[in-house]
């Protein structure tokens, strides 16, 4: 009581918005561990790999502005790192293996990184995309990959050598954490002064460098960033259905993130998520219906759509009806 | 949200039957046989199996009578857009919430692999009906499933060996650069020396490739007397496209297309594709009975059949005739009931199923007539002879399959 | 017989010929993008749809409405050109004024749509076009059979090419497109109509990628994903160029298809990655492309 008192109502507009947000962390926590007995838990890693692999992506465009056009190239090399690893050495325990992996993501996250930050716009997008095709190169002509066929056989193994991954539902709660892991550091990345001074160079990059940031390095580290956790994506997803293939390392792959990404909103924490979501399961819906022909006009016209109308996606219309209407 | 109520009421479906399968081992469970269609319905392969290929299938369905000793027949079909996770995930979910009970179709090959690695998990049943790589019944052979159409094996085999017997001794090799590619290349050309021929020169292009003016260039400086085709789909269109308006064939070389399908001729046209020698498991104008099949076939879709498309058929006849002799749909009564039985029907002459999957039967050697000599749109083959089943494919004693004891 | 590392010197002429062919392809479509992008600052992902839509549109006029081949080289670009303005103006109009990124996204979209549907329409194995009678058979010169249908394309492309860049280069409606280019809103103040400005150069872009589809209609079966593939290496091409640079895209075309030509030779495996490889060391080094104005 004597402390509530000493607060200012605008310290205490603050603490109530952040209780709002811990509940609303907590409920969606909840909705994510009942999941699996309501809706099919393959399905739902599926959804969470793209969602953290979105996540990742937004991390670059929605919040340091780069649009980048090469992205699957760092999901195909989390998965064939750790799908390799795995396959080859059945001592090796999965998380090691997705560590590793995730590891390769990053030196090649620092790789393009720095072969492409200082480049803005359109230029970045292209140099890229440029640099994802020549690894899609090396994976087509890397024997290890094993090019148009895939990679398979890659065990799911024992998770810390205890927890047999086999179950469905191990795997599933294991994917999860995975998930929430991959979130909770980007939420707390976009939080944190660094995230503040990404913003900032978003909005106006020549202003921050006469502020005294080094731009470049900001950038460099979070491209580094977004590249290792989309292979951690990549990692997971290998380990889960137990192949790596090159549609991965497609450039379509990097279009299809960037759908997620604006479907659901860009620059917002949970956009890619619902994106990636809708995403997923429209193509996973379509592919069994009648209208299964018709999965990429569909995926084009929402697109369009999305553009047109619908830039701030899905969460970040609903953020602004909320603001509108609640506040 | 349908998929929700779906899958929460198939799981109580399986819960069910779970209990139940115990105690009626010999029955079809759930009371319906399930099969599910896993193609590229949008891709590259579409014309080769596809849609056509689901409407193969359904006809098969009803000229079996819809029902199989009273359960009936359900079909359900998903798009694998050549990616090896959709097919794999999508045949793992109809295990886990559909219950599928045989797996058709199955046409990429890196599809394939993946999928019935999930078949073999599930304990279920997988036809491979469009994937060309020999490696499906060699080393990753599994006891869940059966390759029907084809393979690069007698494609390389029958093609090279009847050309060099005609003379052709000399060969440039024009392979697309992926493990596919290389595997066919390395057939023929073991089966061009073997039979007392060499290879010249070759020359691995990247996957896909519009253009293949460069290569056919190089194929003509080599001077070789066959230029063999180690790809497929449309960069085997493309080359033979290109190599027409280079006047290859005027200039006294010839091609050999080892994986070209009756589609691919259809779309380039007879003056581009006359003289083409090609091996095939089956023709639709090659016989009465298959010439009596197509043309209902022609009547509901609008195009002839390819070989796969055929297989697709009788591939699902002698998968429910099985489970309907023996009463059941479990993946190895019924597997083992088909490996009993020979296949004689439209498609497959000669026909058997042998320990590692794989069905073997004749094959043809083809040519691509001439335009003079064709009388109709469809009217694109000569059969030139048979190739006996078991010449065809590769032997047993070479297979690496772990189901082989060598 | 004279070699060239390891090859003999009439492969290696005729290589270097065949590839100069397809940079002639390269730099038709990659001066439509230029062209584009110079104006409205779109990077035009639908561009391979458009050309693709040249050589449908060229086999079905042939198809159900008889138009032969050398009509259909007029016509067909005339009508995606006018499907383009339609597209401007209805859907690329209205994100004019947002971060060029949103056009990027939006014509890959369209892309999508165009694509997807026509595979549903005419599946993917693709149809043939038979080569013009005037321009069967082909020429024996000293090192290579040269198809005249080829040596046609060759002609018509850089002749087309070179049309253009006079046009923009030289002429008062070029002097338009390059002033609106610097600065759109003073030349609305002299009572140029700017909208309908955009909207021709957007039409006249696409226009040009539908003439490399007729062009490409009698080499290359006619399929719903033709473009596709094509669409990356030609912006890797414009970027090498010079974003927006008339002259850059027609000669880095042509020198890319000398590249590839003589990739094909040395490390075919290569030929497809090449393009690329180039496009980062000049992006390394000349980050604005080797024709294009530093920012």
């Amino acid at each position: 009581m004597a402390t509530t008192q000493t607060l200012t109502p605008s310290m205490k507009r603050e603490r109530r918005a952040s209780l709002r947000r811990n509940v609303f962390y907590l409920v969606l926590i909840a909705i994510g561990l009942v999941a699996p007995f309501v809706a099919y838990p393959v399905f739902l890693m599926k959804v969470l790999c793209f969602a953290l692999f979105a996540c990742a992506f937004n991390l670059l465009l929605g919040y340091a502005g780069l649009l980048s056009f090469g992205h699957a190239a760092f999901l195909a090399t989390g998965g064939y790192v750790t799908g390799y690893l795995l396959a080859s050495y059945p001592a090796l325990t999965p998380e090691l293996g997705m560590l590793i992996g995730t590891a390769a993501a990053v030196v090649l996250g620092a790789i393009f990184g720095a072969l492409s930050i200082r480049r803005q716009g359109i230029y970045f997008a292209m140099v890229t995309l440029a640099l994802a095709q020549l690894v899609f190169f090396f994976y087509i002509q890397a024997p290890f990959t094993g090019g148009e066929d895939g990679l398979h056989g890659v065990p799911r193994g024992h998770l810390l050598g205890i927890v047999d991954l086999r179950s469905n539902l191990a795997m599933y709660y294991f994917v999860f954490a995975v998930f929430l892991f991959g979130f909770a550091l980007i939420q707390r990345t976009v939080h944190s002064p660094f995230g503040q001074v990404l913003k900032a160079i978003r909005e106006n990059e020549p202003r921050a460098v006469s502020l005294g940031y080094n731009v470049d390095a900001y950038k460099l580290v979070a491209f580094i960033l977004s590249a290792g956790l989309a292979g951690l994506a990549g990692s997971t997803k290998t380990v889960v259905f137990q192949l790596a293939s090159l549609t991965d390392a497609h450039w379509h792959m990097s279009g299809e993130v960037i759908l997620m990404t604006l479907l659901g909103g860009v620059g917002t924490l949970f956009g890619p998520v619902v994106g990636a979501g809708l995403v997923v399961s429209l193509q996973h819906l379509l592919a069994q219906s009648p209208l299964g022909n018709w999965v990429g006009p569909i995926l084009g016209v929402i697109f369009v759509i999305c553009v047109l109308s619908f830039r701030s996606g899905i969460v970040g219309e609903a953020m602004k009806m909320y603001r509108k209407n609640f506040k | 949200m349908t998929f929700i109520r779906k899958t929460l009421a198939s799981s109580i479906a399986i819960a069910t039957t779970a209990a139940m399968a115990t105690a009626a081992q010999a029955e079809i469970s759930d009371g319906a046989v399930r099969i599910g269609y896993l193609a590229d319905m949008s891709g590259t392969y579409r014309d080769l199996a596809g849609p056509g290929g689901l409407e193969a299938l359904r006809m098969a369905i009803e000229d079996f009578g819809g029902s199989v000793n009273g359960a009936p027949i359900e079909v359900f079909s998903a798009d694998d857009r050549n990616s090896a996770d959709v097919g794999a995930n999508t045949v793992r979910e109809w295990y886990d919430t559909r219950n599928v009970d045989m797996v058709a179709g199955l046409v990429a090959s890196s599809v394939t692999i993946a999928a019935t690695k999930v078949i073999e998990e599930n304990g279920g049943l997988g036809i491979v009906s469009g994937s060309a790589a020999s490696s499906i019944t060699n080393e990753h052979c599994t006891p869940n499933h059966i390759h029907w159409v084809y393979d690069t094996y007698p494609l390389a085999n029958g093609t090279a060996k009847a050309i060099v017997d005609q003379g052709g001794n000399s060969w440039f090799m024009l392979t697309a650069d992926y493990a596919f590619g290389h595997a066919l290349e390395g057939d023929v050309s073991r089966v061009v020396q073997e039979s007392g021929g060499e290879v010249v020169g070759g020359v691995r292009h990247p996957f896909p490739t519009d253009d293949f003016s460069s290569y056919i260039l190089q194929a003509q400086g080599s001077g070789a007397e066959i230029i063999g085709l180690a790809n497929a789909g449309a960069d085997t269109v493309n080359a033979i496209n290109t190599a027409s308006q280079f006047g290859v064939v005027e200039a006294g070389q010839q091609l050999a297309g080892l994986l070209v399908f009756l589609n691919d001729v259809y779309a380039m046209g007879l003056d581009t594709t006359q003289g083409l020698l090609l091996t095939t498991g089956w023709y639709w104008n090659m016989d009465d009975e298959s010439r009596e099949w197509a043309e209902r076939y022609y009547e509901r879709v609008g195009s002839m059949p390819t070989m796969v498309q055929a297989g697709i058929y009788s591939s699902t006849m002698h998968y429910l005739e099985a489970v309907q002799a023996t009463g059941s749909d479990d993946a190895q009564t019924v597997r083992e009931h088909m490996m009993r039985q020979p296949i004689h029907d439209f498609f497959a002459r000669n026909g058997r199923i042998r320990e590692d999957g794989r069905m073997v039967h004749d094959m043809y050697l083809a040519r691509v007539k001439s335009p003079d000599a064709s009388t109709h749109e469809w009217d694109l083959y000569e059969i030139l002879t048979s190739i006996p089943a078991e010449e065809a494919y590769r032997p047993l004693s070479e297979s690496q399959c772990k189901l082989v004891q060598n | 017989m004279t070699m060239i590392f390891g090859v003999p010197l009439a492969v290696f002429m005729g290589q270097l010929l065949l590839g100069l062919i397809n940079g002639a392809f390269y730099a038709l479509l990659s001066l439509g993008l230029a062209v584009i992008f110079g104006l409205l600052k779109i990077v035009n992902f639908a561009h391979g749809a458009m050309y693709m839509l040249g050589a449908f549109a060229t086999l079905l006029g042939m198809r159900y409405l008889g138009i032969n081949y050398w009509a259909a080289l007029f016509l067909a670009p005339l009508a995606v050109g006018l499907f383009g303005m339609v597209i401007e103006r209805v859907l690329l109009r209205r994100i004019g004024h947002l971060d060029h990124l949103y056009g990027l996204l939006l014509t890959f979209g369209l892309a999508l749509i165009f694509e997807g549907s026509l595979v549903n329409f005419f599946g993917v194995s693709g149809a043939r076009y038979p080569t013009p009678e005037l321009l069967q058979g082909g020429y024996q010169t000293g090192f290579m059979f040269l198809p005249k249908y080829r040596a046609w394309v060759l002609l018509a492309a850089v002749v087309v090419c070179f049309a253009t860049w006079y046009m923009i280069e030289r002429t008062r409606l070029g002097a338009y497109l390059r002033a609106g280019t610097e600065n759109p809103a003073l030349m609305q103040a002299f009572g140029v109509n700017v909208p309908l400005l955009v909207t021709l150069t957007y039409g006249f872009g696409v226009a040009l990628a539908a003439f490399a589809g007729v062009l490409a209609a009698p080499l290359y079966p006619v399929s719903p994903t033709m473009g596709s593939n094509l669409l990356i290496v030609v912006f890797a091409v414009v970027v090498i160029g010079g974003m927006g640079s008339i002259l850059g895209a027609i000669v880095t075309g042509l020198a890319m298809g000398l590249i590839e030509g003589l990739t094909k030779v040395y490390y075919p495996e290569a030929a497809n990655t090449v393009i690329f490889l180039v496009m980062i060391l000049v992006l390394l080094l000349r980050p604005a492309g080797l024709f294009g104005k530093e920012a």
